[in-house]
């Protein structure tokens, strides 16, 4: 490897370097990972102790083209581990997916677009090293999560076998994901615009295998879509249900494929060149661009318009998918695993209920990267060219920060308009559109307080705004295995989506929707009041 | 009024004293040279002016305002080139030269296009793709196109080449025709000798000097080298001003057949070079050599650490001496 002369001479040495970069970042995802698959499979062990329960359960997924499409088919109904690891099987390999493409554009195009490559590239490195390194990183990170994970499940009490079989289907999604976002470091001149090409790939296998499961799929199996998804493989591996290893072989070719590429990628272009070529601006600027807001708006759009498409399009989907929900209305304990999930009444209600406050708190996610990104023109500098101009931080801060607040709005908006429209034009009542325009738009003060709380961590010190995804973590785990664990209220109260009301299908009174959007207003000042005081980084 | 007045300025990151007590005045109209090596407070002093940052205790004054409390108004008065310039990489440098201006008050369009046309700046280009020179260029550009009265330069000249160098010198010494005071923090000394007026030299965040050029250069030493007719006078070396005294005899036959030559080498001060000029020329000068004081090698000795010490003597001597000898310039830093 070190041969002299190589593309490679110096991997190791940049493997190492990178271990010790993300020696905090890793062991902490991975253990989060780990720990998260093995509490599910321990909470779902403790509500459905007995295979009647499970196959109920089971029946209930499977009964809906809506939950198949979201989470997947269970193919063993008798299984415990297929039935309590089916929402992290795809979900959760998207995150792994999400990890590597992250650790990816991290040790490539970040590195390289820092100009830390070319200090590295003058000494004795070799031109592929860089990207072989990242590689390294990614086949150990998502090996020893695959070890870990099916540790831990095997330890809580799901069979050898299967556990390995699913911490594989994980490291599988996440090293095609690897080697995606390698090929997407190699094409895109940026590390934003790798990291947003490779999401979108993401994004896109997501939806192949959901169409794939649902709509082409029967019993037995899906259909082609799910086939040329590398999510879709994952979940084909079908751990605890037959363990499919071949499928685990569909991964790696696919992978080594593409690892391969993106190597002869970057053994033919420049240093810091990508084959999507940044085009010449415009000499003189917009008579718009005169302000904080126009600026963060500049920044932002693009960002933006990516997420409003995928709400507009999930917003079709779970509308147009709604009245499938009623297929299995039939179903006693069907009904009752959707209404455990949630609803009060109704179950088409409860399932909209489900979807939109999902949903709504992955709406949360776009006022976080807002904030995100005000931190970011501090932290690179940007933000003094701008302060050392004729505008206050409040202003400079609340041109990203009304970005972050009326973005999250027009989000859940084009959600409930897309899912209310859709569903409106199906069952021929226009009363659906306001019914669930309003229930998307209930998370909104509550999307709010997150968006705040990432402002206040920001105001009080910049490095700390970080810690705004941690909150959002923290508030997805909540709402998701919260009650799952049997946590005490007070608990689940601490995400301020638990206080919004389960709509549409209950009845509004306004005071949590007044207190949330009182408490982000109550952040967002001290924030900014913070932010007066101390020094700009 | 002065349009910069800094007093005990004290400014600490953790342990580290960034700023110990450091004074700056900048008298309006002026171009004055803030000099010190690498990380002696140039650019944490200038993020305070900017009110970027608070100082821990001491007073800032800027265009006769509290530079935090009064921030948004004053920089609609003020134009800052950072030293490291970030730009945003997926707008043009055209449209952030317009974005910065804007936001200042406005942009004098005809300055704004001869400025590109003298840096000879593309303003198509991306920020991403400008390299550090031209990222300059930018910032330089955005601020020496807006009407303001006060320009804040921290190293601004960093990564220019030589003609641009020179393209920026003649603008600011336009811009201090039209009235506008300069701060230019530096450590080139050549930019700082060519366009500055006075000096202010710090070093671990405290001011160690300032004045006109004109007086520091009276502190700096005048290198001699003389070929005397005869043996070099007694006691050279111990008239107060003269240092690294060097004598070495010659071959017999440079001077006539009788006398033996002297190699004289020695650095002088301007207060001695009366004394020593006239002690050798009655020994007799067969040839004479003078390189004229340079701030660099006065600056060299302010920066070096061990130096310190015997410097601040001789500078205040030489202070004396200077104010007897030109009581019309008035030294701020001794004013009470």
């Amino acid at each position: 490897m070190t041969r002299s002369g190589s593309g490679f001479s110096g991997t190791l040495g940049l493997l190492r370097l990178a271990l010790r970069r993300d020696r905090v970042l890793l062991p902490a995802w991975i253990s989060v990972f780990a720990v998260t698959a093995a509490v599910s499979a321990k909470a779902t062990a403790d509500l459905y102790p007995t295979i009647a329960s499970r196959s109920a359960a089971a029946g209930a997924i499977n009964s809906s083209s809506a939950l198949i499409a979201i989470y997947g088919r269970v193919y063993d109904p008798a299984s415990l581990g297929a039935v309590s690891m089916i929402k992290m099987g795809g979900i959760g390999g998207v995150c792994v997916a999400l990890l590597s493409i992250i650790l990816m554009t991290r040790h490539t195009r970040a590195e390289e677009e820092s100009g830390r490559v070319e200090l590295l590239g003058a000494t004795a490195v070799g031109r592929l090293a860089p990207l072989g390194s990242a590689m390294a990183v990614i086949l150990l990170a998502n090996l020893v999560l695959a070890l870990a994970t099916a540790g831990l499940l095997a330890a809580v009490g799901l069979s050898a076998a299967g556990s390995v079989a699913f911490g594989m289907s994980w490291a599988g999604a996440g090293l095609a994901f690897g080697a995606i976002a390698a090929v997407c470091a190699q094409v895109s001149s940026t590390a934003r615009a790798a990291t947003a090409l490779a999401s979108a790939v993401l994004a896109g296998s997501y939806a192949l295998r959901a169409l794939g499961d649902s709509v082409f799929g029967s019993p037995l199996g899906p259909g082609w879509p799910s086939w040329i998804s590398p999510i879709g493989w994952a979940q084909q591996v079908r751990p605890f249900a037959g363990n499919q290893w071949s499928v685990l072989v569909l991964s790696l070719c696919f992978s080594v494929a593409l690892a391969t590429g993106a190597l002869a990628l970057a053994d033919r272009r420049d240093l810091g060149a990508g084959l999507l070529q940044t085009r010449a601006g415009p000499t003189i600027a917009a008579a718009r661009l005169r302000s904080p807001l126009a600026l963060a708006w500049r920044l932002q759009r693009g960002a933006f318009a990516g997420w409003l498409l995928a709400f507009v399009l999930f917003g079709m989907m779970i509308g147009g998918i709604a009245s499938s929900v009623g297929d299995f209305l039939n179903n006693p304990s069907a009904r009752d695993f959707i209404t455990k999930l949630g609803g009060e009444k109704g179950l088409i209600d409860a399932f909209l209920a489900i979807e939109l406050s999902f949903t709504g708190i992955i709406a949360s996610a776009f006022g976080v990267q807002v904030v995100m990104r005000l931190a970011a023109e501090e932290r690179e500098g940007r933000a003094e060219a701008v302060l050392a101009t004729s505008v206050s931080r409040t202003r400079w801060a609340m041109g990203h920060i009304w970005i972050a607040m009326f973005g999250t709005a027009a989000l859940l908006l084009a959600l409930g308009g897309a899912a209310g429209l859709t569903r409106a034009l199906q069952v021929g009542d226009a009363n659906e559109l306001a019914r669930l325009v309003l229930a998307s738009m209930a998370q909104l003060p509550a999307a709010w307080v997150l968006s705040a709380i990432t402002v206040a961590l920001f105001g009080i010190r910049l490095r700390l705004a970080m810690l705004g995804w941690v909150a959002f973590a923290g508030f997805i785990l909540l709402a998701e295995l919260g009650p799952l664990l049997n946590l005490p209220q007070w608990v689940l109260d601490l995400s301020p989506f638990a206080h919004v009301p389960r709509l549409p299908g209950v009845a509004v009174t306004p005071t949590p929707f007044a207190l949330l959007t009182a408490a982000a207003v109550l952040l967002l000042a001290m924030g900014l009041l913070r932010l007066q005081r101390r020094d700009i980084a | 009024m002065p349009a910069i007045l800094v007093r005990e300025l004290v400014k600490t990151f953790g342990p580290t004293r960034a700023l110990d007590g450091l004074d700056l005045t900048v008298q309006t109209g002026e171009v004055h040279g803030f000099l010190g090596p690498n990380g002696s407070g140039k650019s944490t002093t200038l993020r305070i002016l900017l009110g970027l940052a608070r100082s821990d205790s001491g007073t800032a004054e800027l265009l006769g305002a509290d530079p935090r409390k009064h921030a948004v108004e004053l920089h609609r008065r003020l134009a800052y080139v950072p030293g490291d310039v970030a730009l945003w990489p997926n707008l043009s440098g055209g449209e952030i030269i317009d974005l910065l201006g804007r936001m200042r008050g406005g942009l004098n369009q005809q300055r704004r296009s001869s400025l590109l046309e003298r840096f000879q700046l593309d303003p198509t280009k991306k920020g991403r793709s400008y390299s550090k020179g031209n990222r300059q260029k930018v910032a330089l550009v955005a601020a020496l196109a807006s009407d303001v009265e006060l320009l804040l330069l921290d190293e601004p000249t960093s990564g220019l080449d030589p003609l641009m160098e020179a393209s920026f010198r003649a603008c600011l010494m336009e811009e201090t025709d039209q009235g506008r005071t300069v701060l230019l923090s530096s450590h080139i000394l050549a930019e700082v000798e060519a366009v500055c007026e006075r000096v202010t030299i710090i070093r671990s965040g405290r001011t160690v000097q300032t004045g006109a050029l004109a007086e520091l250069r009276q502190l700096s030493r005048t290198f001699l080298s003389l070929q005397l007719a005869g043996p070099a006078p007694e006691g050279l070396g111990k008239i107060p001003g003269v240092h690294a005294v060097q004598i070495e005899s010659l071959p017999r036959g440079l001077a006539g057949a009788d006398h033996a030559a002297t190699q004289l080498n020695l650095q002088v001060e301007q207060s001695a070079l009366d004394e020593v000029l006239r002690q050798v020329t009655q020994v007799g000068v067969i040839s004479l050599n003078s390189q004229p004081p340079t701030l660099e090698e006065l600056f060299l000795r302010f920066y070096a650490d061990p130096a310190i010490g015997s410097l601040t003597e001789t500078a205040t001597n030489a202070q004396t001496n200077a104010q007897t000898n030109a009581q019309t310039n008035e030294q701020t830093n001794t004013a009470p």
